[in-house]
């Protein structure tokens, strides 16, 4: 049905996709797998006309195409389920899945009643019980992926892409998916399935294709592989990096969290963080887990001081009770963030490596309150030559850099507020297996220099490779804490999974 | 690369380039654009806008925006008019208190910074946006004006405090001077102070700075509070050059200071520009307010012509930004 050959997309710094070739059939689903940042989610866009300068050609029913926007490859029958939930907060449901079909009465206007019975019958076939009304904001974050869903339904799409559409959703969700996958198959559409959970795809898939490092390295028929095969092909490589033993000096408590509490920003009576309690040592890495809207992220944030007016419970650093309403308090008291979205939060990108390695520290690095251009430029070159920066000059804007520099940028200005303990949330999304191996030798290597180490991250393999110990959240609950030599990829995940839905199957 | 870095380079003074080819057009069209008594006229009418745009060039590089320029200068310059002239009575205690130049400024220049302060507060507490609180500045301001004034100009203020607006210094007119020191202590924060390097970070990623530890609200309170001080310094040589307080000074003031800034390059969604470009787009309009008087252009083509100048200038500033 679709034939996508010798497809190479390139980034500034970076080629994200080096001629890949890709093959869908009709009724059939094929699994797309591959690490993060193997380039799965770019080859999606590339099919659905969010990407439109690539090299290579797209084979649709046998005519080349070449889509200028995802507008035109919905036309031709391809349907997408963004990864990333592309809901309009304050429109309804109904508003939401017509957005930019809507369906008008014979006098132009919106035929609202029929939107909604539409709206209706999908959130039914879905199983999701609510009005066709609500706002998605008042949503939950796996019934928005539902609604997500739904979205792609509506079209009477022949090609359905769908990237990660488990990663907010569980248990008998997850079923209620399976089976509508199972009717699509018989009405002859052709699937995409990209998702990390390997069971998944043995369940569902009919075909394979492998993806690593921007490369495709094997396709087939499921049957014919296993589990085990299937991770060598996508990792390609032992991953390198081991955990130094735990080092006998690991005794010092250095971070303690009691009873740390979170409400939700809109709804008052939910909370997002529920009496979380655990503690950090000197020179440990404490790895947490969990799935999307488990709290991961929110919990990083407000041991950071962020949501000081909607959380309560106790921080205490060295022993030392704070109170922490901004960042700068944080920070003082030895603490540092490195969030998720680094676009958005870790960096200026407009501005050049100088300026944000030393935006943490440039009261530092005055003389008599005038910025030093000396002590600016020695401490940028202190940090390219420590973390091994690739840039051509600290006056490059950090937009031109790839995305494993610009995160060891956001790495480096806040290594130089010489902090006690780091927060990594995410700290190796999107960016390629090199800069990766790189940054966990670096956070083992901070972590012998006495830092006490956060590392948040939804991805299993990081998680295994990095931790002492790991803490598993599920819906702002602590629910499990193994020490590396108890962890494994089973035993997290079944603690990650929301008791609501897991007490529903047993 | 060395193409591309000639083009850094044009990019970088095509303002100066557009002021250059405007002044040799200008000198040959009419004889008496480069007399050097025209030169200082231009000079010293744009000396009021370079006051205030360079307190808008702050604000907008944090990717804010400030409307009440106008008004401010307005009710600064005639709180001093009226504390300069009438003093302060409080007739239940018997008492006068009257103001020096000095003390009369001080007070106009204060006004303007608790306005400004107080954009600022509004804008960071309430999460107002600074272009709906500085709106409501820029009425409310315009309205004390005229309960101030009772809504007629307060005129006779005495020769030294006239100084201010006309006099000379050193072959040089005061409000040059005090335009230019202005200026240089602008571009002094701007490029080699850490608040002028917040400013800049935080109109390039608030929530990155915010994360980083910089005080974003503290900092956008200062450059409001800096912007109102501004406005009220244009609001003292606007009085101090007309002799008198106008109660509908500084009108559309605004627009000329946002022109100036958007001319010189600074970007409205801030975190790119600079205090030296704002200045250029000031002489710009300047100039080619001049040229259009001496060419005897009619004030109604005056207007149309600057608004396509602007809108140019915005165009040409797209235009690069999309081929970073």
């Amino acid at each position: 049905m679709l034939t996508a050959e010798n497809i190479t997309k390139r980034f500034p710094g970076v080629v994200a996709l080096d001629n890949v070739n890709l093959t869908l059939d009709a009724g059939k689903v094929t699994a797309l797998i591959g690490e993060n940042g193997a380039g799965k989610s770019t080859l999606m866009k590339i099919l659905s006309g969010v990407y439109v300068d690539y090299e290579g050609q797209i084979f649709w029913k046998d005519n080349l195409v070449k889509f200028n926007n995802p507008k035109e490859a919905q036309q031709h029958g391809i349907a997408i389920i963004h990864q990333e939930l592309n809901l309009i907060p304050y429109l309804t449901i109904t508003e939401n899945i017509f957005l930019g079909r809507e369906m008008l009465s014979q006098y132009g206007t919106l035929d609202k009643n029929k939107m909604r019975r539409k709206t209706q019958e999908l959130l039914d076939r879905l199983k999701l019980k609510v009005a066709p009304e609500t706002r998605v904001v008042n949503l939950k974050v796996g019934q928005q992926q539902i609604v997500e869903i739904a979205k792609a339904l509506l079209t009477e799409a022949e090609l359905i892409i769908m990237d990660e559409p488990t990663s907010a959703i569980t248990g008998s969700e997850v079923e209620v998916l399976f089976g509508i996958i199972e009717e699509l198959k018989v009405e002859n559409k052709a699937i995409v399935y990209v998702s990390h959970k390997l069971d998944e795809l043995f369940r569902i898939a009919d075909h394979f294709v492998v993806l690593r490092d921007g490369k495709s390295v094997d396709s087939g028929k499921m049957q014919d592989i296993d589990q085990d095969q299937l991770i060598t092909k996508m990792v390609g490589r032992k991953i390198e990096v081991m955990r130094k033993k735990l080092s006998q000096g690991a005794t010092e408590v250095l971070l303690q969290i009691e009873n740390l509490t979170l409400q939700h920003a809109l709804r008052k009576n939910e909370r997002i963080l529920k009496d979380i309690n655990f503690e950090v040592r000197r020179g440990e890495i404490v790895g947490i887990f969990g799935l999307m809207g488990a709290g991961r992220t929110e919990l990083l944030e407000t041991i950071f001081g962020l949501h000081a007016a909607r959380s309560q419970g106790t921080i205490r650093v060295e022993g030392k009770a704070l109170s922490i309403s901004k960042p700068a308090q944080a920070i003082a008291a030895g603490l540092a963030l490195v969030p998720e979205d680094r676009k958005k939060d870790g960096l200026v990108l407009g501005m050049d490596v100088k300026t944000n390695i030393c935006l943490t520290t440039l009261a530092e690095l005055e003389i008599m309150g005038i910025s030093s251009e000396n002590k600016e430029l020695a401490l940028t070159e202190k940090y390219i030559g420590e973390l091994k920066i690739k840039t051509p000059s600290g006056k490059q804007q950090a937009k031109n850099l790839s995305g494993g520099n610009q995160q060891k940028i956001v790495l480096a200005k806040w290594l130089a507020t010489k902090p006690k303990l780091l927060l990594l949330d995410e700290p190796t999304r999107g960016i390629d297996i090199h800069a990766k191996s790189e940054i966990y030798k670096l956070i083992i290597q901070l972590a012998d220099n006495g830092l006490g180490i956060i590392v948040v991250s939804s991805e299993l393999p990081e998680i295994l490779a990095v931790s002492d110990r790991v803490l598993v959240m599920a819906e702002g609950e602590l629910t499990a804490e193994f020490t590396s030599a108890e962890a494994t990829e089973d035993l997290i995940l079944k603690a990650a999974i929301p008791h609501s839905i897991y007490e529903k199957q047993l | 690369m060395n193409l591309a870095l000639d083009k850094d380079k044009l990019l970088r003074f095509q303002s100066l380039i557009a002021l250059f080819l405007l002044c040799v057009g200008l000198s040959i069209l009419s004889d008496k654009f480069l007399s050097v008594s025209n030169l200082w006229n231009v000079m010293r009418q744009i000396s009021v806008n370079i006051c205030i745009s360079t307190g808008m060039t702050l604000i907008v590089l944090t990717a804010g925006i400030d409307l009440s320029v106008g008004s401010v200068l307005a009710l600064c310059g005639a709180i001093t008019a009226g504390l300069l002239k009438s003093g302060i009575e409080i007739p239940s205690d018997n008492l006068y208190i009257g103001f020096t130049v000095l003390g009369a400024s001080l007070a106009g220049i204060l006004t303007g910074s608790a306005l400004g302060a107080l954009n600022g507060w509004t804008i960071t507490k309430f999460k107002v946006p600074p272009f709906v609180a500085t709106l409501a500045m820029l009425t409310v301001a315009r309205g004390f004006t005229m309960l101030w004034t009772k809504g007629f100009p307060i005129s006779g203020l005495g020769d030294t405090f006239l100084f201010l607006g006309t006099g000379w210094f050193l072959g040089v007119p005061v409000p040059v001077w005090i335009s230019a020191l202005i200026v240089v202590l602008a571009v002094f924060i701007t490029t080699k102070t850490r608040l002028g390097k917040y400013i800049y970070a935080i109109g390039g990623n608030e929530s990155a700075s915010r994360l980083s530890g910089i005080q974003v609200n503290r900092v956008k309170i200062i450059v409001y509070t800096i912007g109102g001080a501004l406005a009220a310094v244009g609001g003292l040589l606007v009085t101090s050059r007309l002799d008198s307080a106008q109660p509908n000074a500084g009108v559309s003031y605004e627009l000329d200071s946002i022109a100036a800034v958007v001319i010189g390059g600074t970007s409205l969604s801030g975190g790119r520009g600079s205090v030296l470009g704002t200045v250029q787009g000031a002489l710009i309009i300047g100039v080619l307010n001049n040229g259009l008087v001496l060419l005897n252009v009619s004030p109604f083509w005056q207007q149309v012509v600057k608004g396509l100048v602007i809108l140019l200038a915005v165009i040409i500033d797209k235009a690069n930004s999309k081929n970073d």
